[in-house]
């Protein structure tokens, strides 16, 4: 597995066994996580205007921001993209700075998004608070602690890229990495539409 | 092969044995015509159920008997049988026939037992009021002006509606010789209509299990005639005590409690089906709960509540 | 942090003082013998480390016999509790620990692990794979399911047991009515148990879609697969809804969070909910499994080809589906009115259907046939009467009105003790005593056997055919004592007897396992019962690491049969035996048990700020993985597997008889 490519009639990632097993059994994880995270929407989607005495959704929520996050993590998922390209053209440099760009944007997205939990908890809007924080924040975190996962995860494989090269199995792992940062893109689009939109409309 | 025998000889055994005390079991001795709406569905998906388990046993046993093996039919060669399609779509089909004949009473019961029957329909329902709290059934009679505690005073031949809710844990209303279960819930409200035809005294408990006390969170039933009841209603007038909001507070606390009957009931001050759940708050004790194992974080201190918050809580209701 | 240190160990009672001393003895004795006979080190490379699917299947096994002995303690202490009327053997607290932690691990520890055990044993063998898809990641799911193991089962001793119920419901279970952090175990201990689960579902479905041998379609796949299958399936779609619930319950019990609080918006019902989205489907991801096992025995001692595959196969399907529609049913007293009821019952009563078809399909296969009544065919047929009462009593409990008068009564407990001891105990004894040989190269013995299989099964239904009649009298669920004017006490002693009985059976097992290894007859038949229909009993006896020399090519359902049938040779040709690929071990699934652990005592003992930097252990875990995934494994040299291959019974003469 540990062979150069040679073969270029089928896509990198797809050219070792284990690497199309891995692949396979990512895409289930994903249905799996799907299920969670439309669990939590369901979740919030009960709790939205159980605000108790805190205040509601519309009072907390600068949208500017929203949007601001919105567009870092979409510019990162499109990145995201050209690392693929770059893979399946062979240029190992190409892919590990489009990584690089990719996890920069990644990470202005959490920032603002700590920012935003900062001033919900300065707004009096905290877990503590009441059944909507509480889903809330659920929601969110359960996102944003994925896209810390997805960060770390990202560094970890620019160094394996460095180190090995491309193969079938190094393709394979950062195919598999980028499935789940598109995933959590699509993610955070549902949360834009239904959380943020939807509670000001 | 004898101990086959032997074991399904003594299992009949014991089964006659107990079908024949069936007959005093407590589901099946119902004094009302919404647990006979019950009883009635039970006792029909009995005779279904019953011809199921002969069919298949009988099946059972003779295909275990006939096709056992013996020494003499040691070189009998099976055949290979994929299935049969007949058969196949057969025994399909006489299951569907037999959900569909125990589903037509289910539903129309289901339908009944929301309502009072047609012949008690006329007469006003009498409304109660059920609040259940650790470990003890509180009845509140709004029109009558009484409160009792783990025991209930209805007439019969009169429809009474039970008006449920719960100030904590939930809790499941169970009467069986009245009417099914229905659960009790902070800041909920569920209802549950019954007529007692029998005058006596009835069994009622919780059947979810709710900690320290569930075990002996038990109530009785009076059913008596409405004379009696106008009596009874009398003479508590005259002879039981008022009930205090200190005092009702105090019995909100986790304790277990005899048969008391005050005059007023709680839902001057307080009605826990229809708040947001702050005003619950004031209960929230866990001080009263500690005991077992490692204490915990605590998240509702009770010091924090103000003392006139039962007011009104978060302007949010349940449901 | 003010720790408060006298109050850690709970000890008062002399039950728990004396386990407590117990198991610190025989823990030192474990140690001290592992170290006198310089076991450590075979321990280590040979279990604790190895990534072959079948000794982690082993391991689940024993961690589940484990886990059976301390939930059969539990049940014993409830049964005698409850025997006569007024009985202060347990305080009402302790019975509520008791019967929590005994459905809570008899479900998560003993009934998943064991069939997880199984699915890895028998799954790779039946579609001819040389392992599961993801060695490692297998080895993973099992330290993870110990870890969350361990922490569940020393709650009772350290800071105090979960004491709502297996349902743990709320508000009960919130913080303002179990203030101790006792409960916190059952939401932390759980949600790594779901990891450990959700590893497997996603590995078996991997392996079983992508591993099977050349020919195997999938309408060519065994019956236990095919349950295995879905299974896995119901997992993926279950388990992530109970990983938030159970985060949302721990959020509110160890943050203050107000998902299913009474107060500030909090929503009880809906923890009533989202357990039952997750675990009417468990219901089925124990039991269709079971379904598998009995569907291989009765075939294969019926002499028969398993009657109506076909249906069998869309019945599991059809049922898969039903068991995410009928929720509701477990709380049709919520009062959410006719019409959702209605709907409910009529899904419920649906899953009747499909249920049926296999019951009939059994007794079809044994039509016509020639049956042994080997001991895994004894347990099978007494899974058959055993589950026909428990499904029709549970037609009786999804009718809903009717179900206002069963619900949380002793009847209810009798039925789904008749599902899940009647389905899954039984089915995983006949799995036991069906591939034990395979492994271990000898049969269990057949007297010891029949005495386990009699206890048991008499002793079963004097346990629990009482209490259907008891719940109808009024006796409800989780009562830790009874008045005697109730009446109950005849029923409830009988109910106790049944019980030691079946703790008898249980001991004649252990007895059983522990005789059969010293004095049983070696045996290296291929095909151990002589009746055997698939590749599982292709490979030598007992199972090599590789299982097969040469991986078969499968032209039919129960291919072993079809080539008995052919007349074809079942041993492999020689000269097709090459060097065999084989996956390193590997230390860091121990590791992560470690890991796991240590966070989620954390968490339970709510050192929130630790507890989340904790996290990093096992994320830590997980990157020193991705660095070191590139391990080439090594191979087994073909003059080696040649050797195996003729010492595992590769003479044997095959003939269809």
């Amino acid at each position: 597995m540990e062979s150069k490519i040679t073969n270029y009639s089928v896509p990198t990632e797809y050219q070792s066994e284990l690497g199309k097993m891995n692949i396979l059994g990512f895409w289930i994880f994903i249905a799996a996580e799907i299920i969670l995270f439309a669990t939590l929407f369901a979740l919030y989607g009960v709790y939205h205007d159980r605000i108790g005495d805190g205040p509601a959704g519309p009072e907390v929520f600068v949208i500017k921001d929203v949007v601001i996050q919105t567009v870092l993590l979409l510019t990162s998922s499109f990145t995201c993209g050209y690392v693929i390209t770059s893979m399946r053209r062979g240029n190992v440099k190409g892919a590990i700075v489009w990584i690089a760009i990719t996890l920069l944007f990644g990470l202005g997205f959490l920032v603002m998004e700590i920012n935003e939990f900062i001033h919900y908890v300065n707004a009096g809007l905290a877990i503590q608070t009441s059944a909507f924080g509480s889903s809330l924040l659920t929601l969110l975190g359960t996102h944003g602690a994925h896209v810390t996962f997805g960060l770390f995860w990202g560094i970890i494989l620019a160094i394996q890229l460095a180190q090995r090269g491309i193969t079938a199995f190094t393709a394979s792992k950062v195919h598999i990495w980028s499935i789940y940062w598109h995933f959590l893109d699509v993610v955070w689009i549902f949360v834009f539409t239904f959380v943020y939109l939807g509670g000001l409309m | 092969m004898k101990k086959l025998k032997g074991l399904i000889l003594s299992a009949s055994l014991l089964l006659a044995v107990l079908f024949l005390s069936g007959c005093e079991l407590i589901v099946f001795d119902s004094a009302g015509p919404m647990a006979q709406i019950i009883t009635d569905v039970i006792n029909w998906s009995l005779i279904w159920i019953g011809l199921i388990v002969v069919v298949v046993l009988a099946l059972f046993i003779v295909f275990v008997w006939k096709y056992r093996a013996r020494p003499d039919n040691e070189d009998y060669m099976p055949p290979q049988e994929e299935g049969n399609k007949v058969i196949e779509v057969i025994w399909t089909l006489i299951p569907i026939v037999i959900v569909v004949i125990l589903l037509v009473p289910t539903v129309k019961s289901l339908y009944a037992l929301e309502e009072v029957p047609a012949e008690y329909a006329d007469q006003e329902p009498l409304v109660i009021h059920v609040t259940s709290a650790d470990w003890k059934w509180i009845f509140s009679y709004p029109e009558e002006n009484i409160e009792t505690i783990n025991y209930v005073t209805i007439p019969t031949e009169r429809p009474v509606i039970f008006k449920l809710t719960s100030a904590g844990t939930m809790q499941s209303f169970w009467i069986p010789q009245l009417a099914g279960q229905k659960y009790t819930m902070a800041n909920m409200e569920t209802e549950l209509p019954i007529v007692a035809e029998r005058e006596g005294e009835y069994f009622g408990r919780n059947t979810s299990f709710n900690g320290e006390g569930y075990q002996e969170m038990e109530f009785s039933v009076e059913a008596v005639s409405q004379e009696d009841f106008d009596a009874w209603v009398e003479e508590v007038h005259a002879h039981a005590p008022e009930l205090t909001e200190e005092e009702y507070y105090e019995k909100l606390q986790p304790s277990h409690l005899g048969r008391e009957t005050y005059v007023g009931t709680h839902l001057q001050w307080i009605n826990h089906a229809e708040h947001g759940g702050n005003a619950n708050e004031r209960i929230l004790n866990p001080e009263a709960y500690r005991g077992h194992g490692y204490p915990g974080k605590i998240f509702h201190d009770p010091a924090e509540v103000p003392e006139n918050e039962n007011e009104n809580g978060g302007g949010h209701s349940g449901h | 942090m003010d720790i408060k240190w006298d109050q850690i160990l709970i000890i008062e009672e002399p039950i728990m003082f004396w386990t407590f001393i117990g198991l610190i003895v025989s823990s030192i004795g474990l140690v001290a013998g592992l170290t006198y006979f310089k076991k450590w080190g075979w321990l280590w490379r040979e279990w604790l480390t190895s990534t072959d699917a079948k000794k982690v299947g082993i391991m689940y096994i024993v961690l589940a016999i484990v886990m059976l002995v301390r939930g059969g303690i539990d049940a014993l202490m409830m049964k005698y509790q409850t025997a006569v009327p007024e009985n202060t053997f347990l305080s009402s607290q302790h019975f509520n620990e008791v019967f929590s932690a005994h459905g809570t691990i008899m479900i998560f520890f003993m009934a998943m692990p064991i069939l997880f055990g199984i699915m890895n044993l028998v799954v790779p063998l039946q579609i001819g794979a040389r392992d599961v898809a993801f060695p490692k990641l297998n080895l993973l799911g099992f330290w993870i399911t110990t870890a969350a193991a361990v922490l569940y089962n020393i709650a009772f001793l350290v800071g105090g047991s979960p004491d709502a119920g297996w349902t743990s419901y709320f508000p009960l279970a919130g913080k303002e009515f179990t203030p101790g952090i006792g409960n916190n175990y059952y939401y932390v201990a759980l949600q790594i148990s779901g990891f450990g689960s959700m590893i497997i579902a996603i590995n078996f479905m991997v392996t079983i879609l992508k591993m099977r041998a050349p020919g195997m379609g999938l309408f060519k796949m065994p019956m236990f697969t095919w349950t295995t299958l879905i299974t896995c399936l119901i997992m993926i779609i279950a388990f992530p809804i109970f990983t938030i619930a159970l985060l949302a319950g721990m959020l509110d019990r160890v943050f203050g969070s107000h998902f299913f609080t009474v107060a500030d918006g909090g929503l009880d019902m809906m923890w009533a909910n989202l357990f039952w989205l997750w675990a009417h489907p468990e219901v089925y991801i124990v039991v269709l499994p079971a379904f598998g096992i009995i569907s291989e025995v009765v075939a294969t001692f019926s002499k028969k080809r398993l009657y109506g595959y076909h249906s069998m196969v869309w019945a599991v399907i059809v049922i898969s589906v039903f068991s995410l529609l009928v929720w509701v049913h477990h709380f049709y007293t919520m009062g959410v009115g006719p019409t959702v009821n209605s709907v409910f019952s009529i899904t419920t009563l649906a899953i009747a259907v499909p249920t049926g078809i296999k019951l009939f399909n059994w007794l079809f296969t044994m039509r016509k046939g020639r049956i042994a009544f080997e001991q895994p065919m004894l347990w099978a047929l007494g899974f058959i009467p055993t589950f026909l009462i428990g499904g029709v009593t549970g037609v009786m409990l999804g009718m809903a009105s009717a179900d206002f008068q069963y619900h949380n009564t002793l009847f209810l407990v009798a039925h789904f003790h008749y599902t899940l001891v009647g389905g899954v105990v039984y089915a995983v004894f006949a799995a036991i005593y069906y591939w034990w040989p395979k492994f271990f190269g000898f049969k269990l013995n057949h007297k010891l056997g029949n005495w386990h299989f009699w206890l048991f099964n008499v002793g079963f239904n004097l346990s629990f055919f009482p209490l259907f009649f008891l719940g109808l009298d009024g006796a409800a669920r989780r009562m830790y004592t009874y008045s005697a004017e109730t009446g109950f006490g005849p029923l409830y002693m009988l109910s106790f007897i049944g019980t030691l009985l079946i703790a008898a059976g249980v001991v004649f097992f252990v007895i059983n396992m522990v005789y059969s290894s010293l004095k049983e007859k070696r045996i290296t038949d291929r095909d151990v019962w002589g009746t055997g229909r698939t590749l599982e009993w292709l490979v030598p006896t007992p199972v090599p690491a590789y299982n097969f020399a040469v991986i078969p090519k499968v032209e039919a359902l129960d291919e072993v049969w079809h080539r008995k049938e052919t007349g074809k040779a079942l041993a492999f040709d020689e000269k097709e035996i090459k060097d065999i690929h084989m996956p390193s071990h590997s230390g860091l699934p121990f590791y992560m048990f470690v890991a796991f652990f240590i966070s989620g005592f954390l968490f339970v003992w709510e050192f929130q700020a630790l507890a989340i930097a904790s996290l990093a252990l096992p994320f830590l875990g997980m990157a020193i993985n991705s660095f070191t995934s590139y391990d080439e494994g090594y191979y087994i040299p073909a003059k080696e597997v040649i050797e195996t291959e003729r010492k595992g019974g590769g003479e044997q003469q095959w003939k269809a008889k």
